[in-house]
C-alpha cells in the first residue's frame, strides 16, 4: 500500500497529459472503464467530476479516489508527394486525478476534486518537414475543484463548484521554412510559462425517478488560459547575425481557450449486479479560433487560426459486480474531431477516433480497493493539410497524410468510510 | 519475478502503442518505382549549373543543394545509390573562392553576401581557404564544371594544373581531374552510369553575353583552339561535340535527361539594371545637354554631307531631360566617324541590355574632383558593359542552333529532354509552387520577404538552393514522364536562400 501512495505521488509531480488535440479523458479509472461515462453514474468520488450532483448519493461518511494513468501516443505523418514521412515520438504522458466527497448530513455533501483534463504533448523529429508549425509542444493544465452537492429531495440533487486552473505551456518551432544562422542551424524560437492561473465553473443535476434509472447533467465553463506579459519568455536561438538584433529574447502574450463542456446521460440497472451507462458530451471548441502570439520584437504577432468547431462524443458503458470482490467494466466512445479540413495542424493531430476501454476493482476489504482501466484510441489514416501558415504574405499549404493512436493503462485507489 | 512481471507489463504496452502503420507506408522498399530507369548509379555532367554554383562560386553549403544532389536523394527511394560530388572540406569558411599555391586566385572571389550595412551584394570578407594545388584525383558523381563551355567537357588538359597559367585549365577540373590529360568526360563515363543528366552550353553563349559582348561571335568557325574566353562557340562545333557526349554517355545502355539552353539575356544579370538608371532634375540636363552640344553639332554636320543617314543621326544625338535617362554609351556598330572627331557614342535604348555590374559604375565619377565626368552621362559606358541590340540578336541565333541539336540528339536517342530554357525563365519572371508560395528574382527589392522568395542567388546568373531545387523538380518531373517512374518531388521552400550579414 505505501508503495501504490509512492507510486501515486511521484505521478503527481508530472503532471503532463496525452491528447491528439489537447482534452484528454483520463478523469478516474472507474469511469474511464466504462467509457468515460460517468454523469448519471454513482459509484465513488469521482463523480465530483462527472457530476458533482452525485456526490449526494454516494455510501458512506468519506469517499476517495485518487489515480494516474501512463499515456504513449504516436502520431505518424507521411506525404507521398514529396516523399516525407517522420513519426511524433511523444513522451509518455501522466495524467492524474484526486476525489474526496464528505457527507456533513443527510442533504448536503461537500468536496474537492483535483484533475488533468486538457494537455498535450507532441514531440516530432526537431527541424522535420513541418517544423514551421511545430518541433514539439507541452501543454498542462490542473484544475482544483471545490464543490458542494445539495439533495433536494430522494429523487433529485444538485451540485458545483469553482474551478482554479493552474497551467503551463512550451512550445517550440522554427521561425520559418528555411531560415538558419551562419552554420546552418535552423532559427526557431521556443515560448515557456507555467503557472497561468484562471478561474471557471462546473455544476450538475441528477434525477433519479427510480432505484434503478438516473439521469444526469454536467455543464463545466470555458476557461481561457491567458498568458499576460511578464507570465512567459520567448527564447529565439540560431537567428543569423544580421537577423538576430530585432529578435531579442523577451516575453509574449497568448491566449488559450479550454472549451465549456457540456454532457448529458443515463444510467439504468437490468439486474442486480449489472449497470449500463450511455453518455452524451458537447465539447464547445468553437472558442478555439485562432492561437495568437504576440512577441513584442520584430517576430510580432504570429497568427494561427484554429477555426474549431463544436464536437461530440458518444458513450456507451458497463459494469458487472462479477463476485464480492470484483467488478469489470467495459465501454466504447466515439470521439469527434473538432478539426475542420484545412485546419489540420500537427501540434494537435486529432482525427476522429474510436476509444475501446475496460477495467476492474478490486475490493482489499471493505474500505479499500483498487481501480484500474485501459483505453486504447484507434484514428483511421486521413489526408489533411494546414493551409494557413502565412510566408512572406502567402498562404502555404503542408499537407499529408496522419495516422495516430494511444494507450492508456492506470491504476488507482478507492477509499470509503 | 513480481518485478519481472511488472516489466513485461511495461514492455507489452509500449509493443501495443508502437508507431502507427499506414495503409501504403512510403519509407518501405517498393513504395516508388522507378520504371524503366535505373537510377543505381547517377551521373550530372555539364557546368556551373550542374555543380551547385551559386552567388558567384561554389561552397560547401551551397554545393549540398545542387540540383543533381537534391535529385540523387529522391532517387534514393527508388534504387539510386550513393552520389558523390567534388570535396569542398577544405572550404573552411563556407566561403568558396580559390587559392593557388596559397595566394587567392583572381577571378574567384568568395561567395556574394548581402551586406546589411551597405543594402548590396559583396563578396564575403573571409580568405578563401579552397587550394587548387590540392588535387583529389576522383571521379565523382556530380561532374559539373563550372565555366565549361561544350568542348572542354572532352578537351584533354583540362584538368592539368600547369595549364592553369596560360588558361588552358579550370581550377574546378584541376582539383579533381584523375589523372591531367583525362577529360570531364572521361572520368564521367569511368563510373559507368546507368542514369545521366547532361546540361552543358550555357556558357558557349554566356562569357559572350556577360561580357557585354566584347568576343567574337565564331559561327562557321571550327577551330576552337582560335577560339577567346568570351567568343560564342561555332553552332557546328557545339552539335558535334554534344553527339560525342551523348554517344560517350548513352554506349552502356545508360539513360537519361538533357536539358535545353535558357535565353542568357534574361536572367537578372541583364535585366536587374533598367536601360535608363539616370534621375536627373531640369538643371542638371541642362547642364549635361550642354556639354553635348558639339558632339550633336558634329552628328548634323555628318548627316548634311551624307557620311549618315538622318536616322542615325537622331539614334546618335544624346539629350537628357528631367526624370530617369537612359546612360551614354560607346557602341562599336555605329558609322565610324573618328576621322571627323566624332566618336560612335548613342543613349542606351530600351533593347539595350545593361549588366548587372553596372549597377556599381553607373553614377560614379571618373575624376573624383570632376562632377561631370560622371560614368554613363559625362563619361560613356564602355562596349563592356552593355549588351546591345545587335549583341543580343547573335547570342539569340546560337542559343538556338544549340537547342535544336540538342532536341535532334536526344530524340534520336530517346532520351528525356527537360526544357529549362522554360524552367529558368520562369525562375526570372516568377512563379506560384503548388503549396502556394511566389518565387521571384527580385532579391534587391529590400523587403523582407525577398529572404523567403528569391530563387536566384546574387551572382545574377545562378540560381540559389531553392532556384535549383525548383530545377531539380522540374528534371524530376520529365524523368517520371519519360521513364514511367514516380520519383517524389521536393519543397522549394525549405530550400535557403540569400545569405545577409550585418557587416562586411
Amino acid at each position: 500500500m505505501k508503495k501504490l501512495l509512492l507510486v501515486l505521488t511521484i505521478a503527481f509531480s508530472a503532471s503532463v497529459m496525452y491528447a491528439g488535440g489537447y482534452r484528454v479523458g483520463v478523469q478516474g479509472h472507474k469511469q474511464l472503464a466504462m467509457g468515460h461515462t460517468g454523469v448519471a453514474v454513482v459509484t465513488s468520488a469521482e463523480s465530483a467530476f462527472f457530476n458533482p450532483a452525485g456526490l449526494v448519493y454516494l455510501d458512506g461518511k468519506l469517499n476517495v479516489s485518487l489515480g494516474a494513468a501512463a499515456v504513449l501516443s504516436n502520431t505518424s505523418y507521411q506525404n507521398r508527394e514529396f516523399g516525407y514521412s517522420s513519426e511524433a515520438d511523444n513522451p509518455v504522458g501522466t495524467p492524474f486525478y484526486a476525489y474526496g466527497a464528505y457527507k456533513i448530513n443527510d442533504w448536503l455533501s461537500a468536496g474537492i476534486a483535483i484533475y488533468t483534463p486538457y494537455g498535450s504533448r507532441v514531440e516530432w523529429p526537431t527541424d522535420w518537414e513541418g517544423s514551421h508549425l511545430v518541433n514539439n509542444i507541452e501543454l498542462s493544465a490542473i484544475f482544483v475543484q471545490p464543490t458542494i452537492a445539495i439533495k433536494i429531495s430522494d429523487k433529485l440533487s444538485v451540485g458545483g463548484g469553482p474551478i482554479y486552473v493552474t497551467g503551463a505551456v512550451n512550445f517550440n518551432r522554427n521561425l520559418s521554412r528555411s531560415l538558419t544562422d551562419e552554420n546552418g542551424v535552423r532559427s526557431n524560437v521556443t515560448i515557456d510559462a507555467s503557472g497561468i492561473n484562471a478561474w471557471g465553473y462546473s455544476v450538475g443535476a441528477m434525477f433519479r425517478p427510480t432505484e434503478d434509472f438516473t439521469l444526469g447533467f454536467n455543464y463545466r465553463s470555458r476557461i481561457d488560459m491567458d498568458v499576460e506579459r511578464g507570465d512567459g519568455t520567448a527564447d529565439f536561438e540560431n537567428l543569423p547575425a544580421a537577423l538576430a538584433p530585432g529578435f531579442a529574447d523577451g516575453d509574449f502574450t497568448a491566449s488559450l481557450p479550454l472549451p465549456a463542456e457540456l454532457t448529458f446521460g443515463a444510467s439504468f440497472k437490468p439486474s442486480e449486479k449489472w449497470l449500463v451507462a450511455f453518455d452524451y458530451t458537447r465539447t464547445f471548441w468553437d472558442a478555439y479560433q485562432s492561437l495568437d502570439v504576440q512577441f513584442f520584437n520584430s517576430a510580432g504577432l504570429s497568427r494561427n487560426p484554429r477555426a474549431y468547431k463544436n464536437s461530440s462524443i458518444y458513450k456507451i458503458g458497463a459494469q458487472y459486480e462479477a463476485t464480492q470482490k470484483v467488478t469489470v467494466r467495459a465501454g466504447f466512445y466515439f470521439d469527434e474531431s473538432p478539426i475542420r479540413d484545412g485546419f489540420f495542424a500537427p501540434e494537435t493531430p486529432r482525427p476522429d477516433s474510436v476509444n475501446f476501454t475496460a477495467g476492474f476493482s478490486y475490493n482489499l476489504n471493505s474500505k479499500w480497493a483498487i481501480d484500474a482501466s485501459v483505453l486504447y484510441v484507434h484514428s483511421n489514416e486521413i489526408q489533411n493539410s494546414y493551409d494557413y501558415f502565412e510566408e512572406a504574405g502567402q498562404r502555404l499549404s503542408f499537407a499529408g497524410e496522419y495516422k495516430s493512436n494511444a494507450l492508456v493503462a492506470g491504476i488507482g485507489v478507492s477509499y470509503k468510510l | 519475478m513480481k518485478n519481472n512481471i511488472k516489466y513485461l507489463a511495461i514492455l507489452a504496452l509500449g509493443l501495443f502503442a508502437c508507431e502507427p502503420e499506414f495503409d501504403n507506408p512510403i519509407d518501405e522498399s517498393g513504395a516508388y518505382t522507378s520504371g524503366s530507369a535505373d537510377f543505381s548509379t547517377f551521373v550530372a555532367v555539364g557546368n556551373s549549373l550542374t555543380a551547385g554554383y551559386m552567388d558567384g562560386t561554389v561552397f560547401r553549403s551551397g554545393q549540398q543543394n545542387s540540383f543533381p544532389n537534391i535529385m540523387a536523394e529522391k532517387f534514393a527511394l527508388v534504387g539510386g545509390g550513393t552520389f558523390t560530388q567534388p570535396s569542398f572540406e577544405d572550404d573552411v569558411n563556407d566561403a568558396g573562392g580559390f587559392l593557388l599555391q596559397g595566394s587567392p586566385l583572381p577571378g574567384f572571389g568568395t561567395r556574394l553576401v548581402i551586406d546589411a550595412s551597405e543594402g548590396g551584394p559583396e563578396n564575403l570578407n573571409v580568405t578563401s581557404t579552397v587550394e587548387v594545388s590540392n588535387l583529389q584525383q576522383t571521379a565523382y558523381n556530380n561532374m559539373g564544371v563550372p565555366g565549361a563551355k561544350s568542348f572542354h567537357l572532352g578537351a584533354p588538359g583540362y584538368g592539368n594544373i600547369e595549364n592553369l597559367a596560360f588558361g588552358a585549365a579550370n581550377p574546378y577540373f584541376v582539383r579533381h581531374a584523375t589523372s591531367p590529360n583525362i577529360t570531364v568526360i572521361e572520368d564521367a563515363t569511368s563510373l559507368n552510369p546507368t542514369f545521366f543528366t547532361l546540361w552543358i552550353g550555357n556558357n558557349d553563349i554566356l562569357s559572350y553575353a556577360t561580357s557585354g559582348g566584347v568576343g567574337v561571335d565564331r559561327t562557321g568557325d571550327p577551330n576552337v583552339l582560335g577560339y577567346g574566353g568570351n567568343d560564342i562557340t561555332d553552332p557546328g562545333v557545339f552539335a558535334f561535340t554534344y553527339q560525342g557526349l551523348v554517344d560517350a554517355l548513352t554506349a552502356n545502355g545508360a539513360k537519361g535527361v538533357v536539358a535545353t539552353l535558357p535565353d542568357v539575356t534574361s536572367i537578372p544579370y541583364f535585366t536587374t539594371v533598367p536601360y535608363n538608371p539616370v534621375p536627373m532634375d531640369a538643371g542638371t540636363a541642362a547642364f549635361v545637354n550642354n556639354a553635348y552640344a558639339t558632339y550633336n553639332g558634329g552628328l548634323q554636320f555628318a548627316a548634311g554631307n551624307g557620311l549618315i543617314t538622318a536616322a542615325e543621326a537622331a539614334q546618335r544625338t544624346i539629350t537628357f531631360a528631367a526624370g530617369q535617362n537612359p546612360v551614354v554609351i560607346v557602341d562599336e556598330d555605329l558609322t565610324n566617324l573618328s576621322g571627323f572627331g566624332i566618336p560612335s557614342y548613342r543613349m542606351s535604348t530600351v533593347n539595350d541590355l545593361l549588366i548587372l555590374p553596372s549597377s556599381g559604375f553607373i553614377g560614379t565619377q571618373a575624376d573624383p574632383n570632376d562632377p561631370s565626368s560622371v560614368n554613363g552621362v559625362g563619361i560613356p559606358l564602355a562596349d563592356n558593359w552593355v549588351l546591345t541590340a545587335d549583341e543580343i540578336q547573335l547570342v539569340r541565333n546560337a542559343r538556338t542552333a544549340y537547342n535544336n541539336a540538342i532536341i535532334a540528339i536526344a530524340t534520336e536517342k530517346d532520351l528525356a529532354i527537360a526544357d529549362m530554357a522554360a524552367t529558368l525563365e520562369v525562375l526570372v519572371s516568377g512563379l506560384r509552387t503548388a503549396d502556394g508560395q511566389i518565387y521571384t528574382n527580385n532579391y534587391f527589392d529590400g523587403s523582407s520577404n525577398a529572404i523567403s522568395t528569391a530563387v536566384f542567388s546574387l551572382d545574377g546568373v545562378h540560381p540559389n538552393s531553392r532556384g535549383y531545387a525548383i530545377v531539380a523538380n522540374e528534371f524530376i518531373r520529365v524523368i517520371n514522364e519519360k521513364y514511367g517512374s514516380d520519383v517524389p518531388g521536393v519543397t522549394a521552400g525549405y530550400y535557403p536562400g540569400v545569405t545577409v550579414v550585418p557587416t562586411n
